[in-house]
């Protein structure tokens, strides 16, 4: 069986002999599927309009499969770039946002709306820097730990775990850490004149939110240029200004200083006599190198442009801007924010919802969670019945996990108390710097630079600082504790 | 659990990195690599599937040939000759 780098013998060993039925592992992915199919039907039979969920189930499946096939994951992109020198992952997300930000400008000239701007700010580089430094030590970024948990890694569940509840405790506590803020953050947020019950006034998240973040504005680049015609605004400011220019940039760099020297010397080549041609022939070989994370970077990028889309036409049928006034028209009033909203991006979206997750079960052991804007105003505190990108998430655990099981991958693993350590302490940094960069590398890269959005290179930038910063420690540790072991003198 | 790195014949060694999940086995895969000397073989044993891509892909830019996989039930088996 031929590789990239050359010929191998596989000895995998498979009962061929026996049905596909017989084989238990498929039998588990079909089962998995099945009542994927049948829990959709139910719903649907009990409401058409929960379609709308349906929607978030179904595109996470798709997620997950993705995702597993590829072993897409930002942590990757950044640790095995530094640690390992392997741009493969780096190069499969340049790919993936690239075409998602063609398919959401597409979107956009069709006249729906696809993701608000980030408003620009530090919070954006300080977040992304605690959440990469995070994402080193879990081993695991916010979607790589949904597939992974779906490949039977209790590791990666314990993450999330950690991720949703550090941001519900962290987005609703008060006390000690409100004496931090700033008093013109205090003056600002008492400005907004918030109903009561919010105490915006208390709560450091709070003040954060109505003192700091509201003051600052985020825009798409169509609206920095103040450009009208909708073709140029979508394709040629937001589309390749913001996504496909930058991602062939950070491509070159990462041929040049990651893959031209191993290239170079598989094909025999000399710098000196180097043309155009051959550095275009490396580019494409680096991109082709790991067909797998290639592909599953164009999977991504379709079917999160997709999603948009999808999402667009349902809420322009229901005459909606958010799930919640579905779920009030359809009796689900308990859970809603006090405007009747609850968190609904309509796209690919992974850490708010954790925490509402967290949150719902600090909400049943009796802790009040909605006397806060990110709960109480924006996002509310749905069962985990009723939260649709909840089931996104849920999705994307299924999804990797009938791919696992088809490709014979899915293993049950316990973490070691090592990993369990750095899977909470991990998670734990993840939640938080997600929180105060407005979103995970999903959330606030991924989604907001394929739509136009620039502040999501800023959390690229954080995200990749506090990732080396991480590499280093981790490798001092891993020397340690290979020292440590009888049988390892590594 | 514990990392396993031992000698088992001239020129022959053997990582065992089972239970381990990303980023350990790429990890302890390089810093196996970088004690063994060109043309010795690595036979590497782990059980979480995203390494196995990067370990492939470091394998190529490296100039180490991967010669001989077996996959099962998320379990892997590679022999990995190290290059120049």
């Amino acid at each position: 069986m031929n590789n990239e780098s050359g010929v191998y013998v596989d000895l995998t060993t498979e009962n061929k002999s026996s049905s596909w039925w017989a084989q238990s592992a498929n039998r588990y992915a079909a089962t998995i599927l099945m009542l994927v199919v049948i829990g959709s039907v139910w719903a649907l039979l009990i409401d058409s309009r929960w379609i709308y969920l349906l929607v978030y189930v179904w595109f996470g499946l798709a997620y997950g499969m993705f995702l597993q096939y590829g072993r897409f994951c930002m942590a990757s992109a950044v640790r095995d770039l530094f640690a390992v020198g392997v741009p493969r992952m780096a190069v499969g997300i340049m790919i993936g946002i690239s075409l998602y930000s063609l398919i959401a400008a597409a979107v956009k000239v069709g006249g729906f709306h696809t993701v608000n701007p980030h408003p620009l700010g530090w919070h954006i580089i300080i977040g992304a820097f605690i959440f990469g430094f995070g994402i080193i030590f879990t081993g695991g970024c916010a979607s790589g730990s949904l597939y992974k948990t779906g490949e039977g890694n209790m590791g990666s569940a314990l993450v999330i775990l950690s991720i949703s509840f550090s941001q519900a405790i962290f987005v609703a506590m008060s006390g000690w850490f409100d004496k931090l803020v700033p008093a013109s953050w205090v003056a600002s947020a008492t400005a907004k004149a918030m109903p009561e019950e919010l105490s915006v006034t208390q709560g450091w998240f709070d003040i954060f939110t109505a003192g700091y973040i509201w003051d600052l504005k985020g825009a798409t680049a169509a609206d920095m240029l103040d450009v009208s015609n909708p073709l140029v605004a979508s394709f040629l400011a937001d589309s390749f200004l913001v996504t496909i220019l930058p991602a062939s940039l950070i491509v070159v760099v990462l041929y040049v200083y990651y893959f031209r020297k191993g290239y170079m010397r598989r094909q025999k080549l000399q710098r000196s006599v180097m043309r155009m041609r051959d550095h275009l022939s490396g580019i494409w070989a680096m991109i082709t190198s790991s067909k797998n994370t290639a592909i599953a970077g164009i999977g991504l990028g379709v079917f999160a442009g997709l999603h948009v889309w999808v999402t667009g036409l349902l809420r322009e049928h229901y005459g909606i801007f958010n799930f919640g006034e579905l779920l009030a028209d359809m009796g689900h009033k308990t859970g809603l924010s006090i405007q009747d909203t609850v968190f609904d991006p309509g796209y690919w979206y992974i850490t708010t919802q954790e925490a509402q997750w967290g949150a719902w079960v600090m909400e049943k052991a009796g802790v009040g969670m909605r006397d806060n804007i990110f709960f109480g105003l924006e996002n509310g505190v749905p069962s985990p019945l009723i939260n649709a990108p909840g089931f996104m998430s849920i999705g994307i655990i299924l999804g990797a996990a009938i791919l696992a099981l088809l490709r014979r991958e899915f293993k049950w693993k316990r973490p070691s108390m090592e990993t369990a350590i750095f899977a909470l302490v991990g998670g734990c940094l993840m939640g938080i710097g997600a929180r105060i960069a407005l979103g995970c590398n999903i959330g606030a890269y991924f989604a907001t630079v394929s739509n136009g959005d620039p502040s999501g290179w800023l959390f690229l930038l954080g995200m990749v600082a506090g990732g080396y910063v991480g590499v280093k420690l981790f490798n001092l540790w891993l020397s340690w504790r290979a020292s440590q072991f009888d049988d390892c003198p590594l | 659990m514990a990392v396993k790195f031992d000698q088992t014949s001239a020129g022959h060694y053997q990582l065992d990195v089972r239970g381990y999940s990303c980023p350990h086995p790429q990890l302890y895969t390089k810093k196996a690599l970088q004690k063994m000397s060109n043309g010795e073989v690595l036979t590497l044993i782990f059980d979480n599937p995203s390494s196995g891509e990067s370990i492939m892909a470091m394998c190529e830019n490296e100039d180490n040939e991967l010669f001989e996989r077996e996959d099962k039930d998320g379990s892997f088996i590679w022999k990995i000759r190290k290059g120049s």
